[in-house]
């Protein structure tokens, strides 16, 4: 079985909202003293690909990014998760591209791939990003390809044939057989929070082959992934004030406080009726 | 001429996803000066047809069997075969926010040749684009889309839009045959969690419990305090990702959008992440040891305290005042 992650590397989401700002050019967040970060979803997905080769046992993991050079450092830490290899997709001056475009050339490479080391058996995404966040890329992805694919999959394990999956929906959990190649977008679960690389595995993470190619290798032009496969732009981005004004609690006791609390509470519940 | 189309599960009815969703489609179709269209993937019952027949202008029934339980590539396929069949001529192709919706949001704007977006809390046409509204890093932006290519795919944040008003006239319905293959990732089972209570997303009341908590222990507390007042219960991504709670607790970006008229964050610090799927509650209460946790920002009323000095007290007054 091959499996392949794609990876994306996005500005912290952690950063605090007093620290964060737009740059109104750009339409897009000003990196400031922000770091760079592999996306959440993504590392949920190279947990549950680890776990799912350490069922399988004879399972390789191929790790993919599109991005600028510094997302190297997002594969590296793949890799030290003990992800087998890695490639990147090198993008320069071309921000944002949306999920079509993405979806685009991250099928290209994935193809590429595949020629020189046959097919990938499940290609895994992130649910969603934490920058833009749309969520679209998976489903671009998959139809680039066309391979069927599942949403909000918590977890892969080797099944009668093919792979079972279990997945999240509004309803709870659904259980479904697939056969190879698929796509799934992975969301989180306790069970799929990613690792912490060991320190040995951090060294070895530089011995493991990484591959890049750009967009000329894959058979794709800049200009043709900018406007011919782009779907939307960004029209207007803003920091909304939606900050409130918080009454706390006072008195000398922590009765007399609580007491300020339940009445509050209990005057909304009972305006409710 | 241009149309809307509203996709509508079957299995789900006419809920207030569907509502919102074909509000929302009735007023993009009135701003192009065309007709809306109700799209059913799968059987409907009769009352859910009327519904939608009383808002839209055709309804398309794709009601074939196997779509009964939905299985995604079906779904997809049979979204596809009723737009087709609904004439094909549309600016837009609405769809709520349920899990299944999601998934085929994209996939469908692949087919269509035309772009998708996500969780849209407000969408208009500008010219021949339309514009899409949604928030932008993880909740602490806002970000207006133009959507180039047409039709315009958009799963929406549908509870928030008003529901669509009856028509003069109900709309003519159509069964639709569909031929659909047979799905290359099959749902083999359901393991539906019984809901107590209201879905998370209709609770009037919400007491939600964060990583601040330490456990899972203190949710049964937290429990006590809810029935106190007769809340549904919640909780933030980290309590969801150490096990505590089951994760369709979840509230939050990547969770349930709650909208209540209540909603008490316990050991919350207020991320934006989280704060993007509670912000639409009327009122917000917090209780956390941090008077400059983010969430005191974001409330109404708080108590800067600790959670397990505060929770008893607060649901025996709680109880007392009940009466
Ligand atoms: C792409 C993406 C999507 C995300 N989606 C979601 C989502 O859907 N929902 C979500 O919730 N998060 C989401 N997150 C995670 C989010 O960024 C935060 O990490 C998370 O909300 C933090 O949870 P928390 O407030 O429980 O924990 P913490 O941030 O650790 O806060 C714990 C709080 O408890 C307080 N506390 C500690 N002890 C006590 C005590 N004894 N009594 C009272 N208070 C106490 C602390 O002061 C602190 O404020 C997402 C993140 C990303 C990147
Ligand atoms: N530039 C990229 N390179 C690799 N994977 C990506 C890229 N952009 C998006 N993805 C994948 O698509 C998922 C969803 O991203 P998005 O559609 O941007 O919300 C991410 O979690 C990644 O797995």
């Amino acid at each position: 079985m091959r499996v392949l992650v794609c990876l994306k590397q996005i500005l912290d989401p952690d950063v605090p909202a007093r620290d964060f700002e737009i740059d109104p050019a750009a339409k897009a967040a000003k990196r400031g003293g922000a770091n760079l970060v592999t996306n959440i979803f993504c590392e949920n997905a190279i947990e549950t690909a680890l776990q799912f080769r350490e069922a399988a046992s004879d399972a390789k993991i191929t790790a993919l990014c599109y991005g600028e050079s510094t997302a190297e450092d997002c594969l590296r830490k793949a890799m030290a998760m003990t992800v087998d290899e890695a490639c990147l997709v090198q993008r320069d001056g071309n921000p944002n591209p949306d999920a079509a475009a993405v979806g685009r050339v991250l099928a290209a490479a994935i193809r590429r791939l595949e020629q020189d080391g046959g097919p990938f058996d499940a290609v895994l995404v992130g649910r969603e990003s934490g920058d833009w966040g749309t969520g679209q890329t998976g489903g671009a992805l998959a139809e680039e390809l066309g391979r069927p694919l599942l949403g909000f999959v918590e977890s892969l394990a080797p099944g009668n044939g093919g792979v079972t999956l279990r997945r999240q929906t509004d309803v709870g959990i659904e259980v479904a057989e697939a056969e190879p190649p698929f796509v799934v977008t992975i969301t989180n679960n306790e069970d799929n929070v990613p690792r912490i690389p060991k320190t040995r595995d951090v060294m070895m993470s530089y011995r493991k082959p990484l591959r890049k190619l750009n967009l000329a290798d894959l058979g794709l032009d800049d200009e043709e992934i900018r406007n011919g496969a782009s779907s939307f732009e960004v029209e207007e981005i803003f920091v909304p004030s939606d900050e409130v004004e918080c009454v706390l609690a006072e008195g000398d006791t922590l009765d007399e406080r609580v007491d300020q609390l339940a009445r509050k509470i209990h005057e909304v519940v009972a305006s409710i009726g | 001429m241009a149309n809307v189309a509203v996709c509508v599960l079957g299995s789900f009815g006419y809920d207030r996803a569907a509502q919102g969703a074909a509000g929302a489609g009735r007023a993009l179709a009135e701003s192009v000066g065309g007709e809306l269209h109700a799209l059913v993937i799968g059987p409907a019952d009769d009352g859910a047809v009327a519904s939608l027949s009383a808002v839209a202008d055709r309804v398309l029934l794709g009601g074939n069997e196997e779509l009964r339980d939905v299985q995604p590539e079906q779904a997809l396929q049979a979204a596809e075969q009723l737009l087709e069949a609904g004439g094909g001529d549309y600016v837009a192709v609405l769809l709520g926010n349920d899990t299944y919706s999601q998934e085929i949001a994209p996939r469908l704007a692949h087919r269509l040749g035309g772009s998708s977006m996500a969780d849209a809390a407000a969408i208009r046409m500008d010219g021949d684009h339309l514009l899409a509204q949604r928030t932008a890093y993880g909740g602490k932006a806002i970000s207006i889309y133009r959507l180039k290519k047409q039709p315009s795919v958009v799963w929406l944040r549908a509870r928030g839009f008003e529901p669509a008003p009856e028509q003069a006239s109900a709309g003519e319905v159509t069964s639709v045959d569909l031929a659909l293959d047979a799905p290359r990732i099959r749902i083999t089972g359901r393991e539906v969690t019984e809901q107590e209570g209201v879905r998370l997303e209709d609770a009037p009341v919400i007491v939600s419990g964060g990583r601040g908590l330490g456990g899972p222990e203190p949710f049964q507390e937290l429990k006590k305090l809810a029935d106190a007042i007769g809340a549904e219960q919640g909780a933030s991504r980290a309590a969801c990702d150490a096990g505590w709670v089951p994760p369709n607790w979840q509230v939050g970006q990547t969770g349930k959008k709650v909208a209540p008229e209540l909603y008490i964050a316990i050991a919350i610090s207020g991320a934006s992440q989280h704060l993007l799927g509670m912000g639409d509650s009327k009122v917000v209460a917090a209780i956390n040891t941090d008077a400059d946790a983010p969430i005191f920002k974001h409330c109404s009323f708080g108590i800067v305290e600790d959670y397990k000095q505060v929770v008893p007290l607060l649901t025996e007054k709680l109880e007392a005042m009940a009466g």
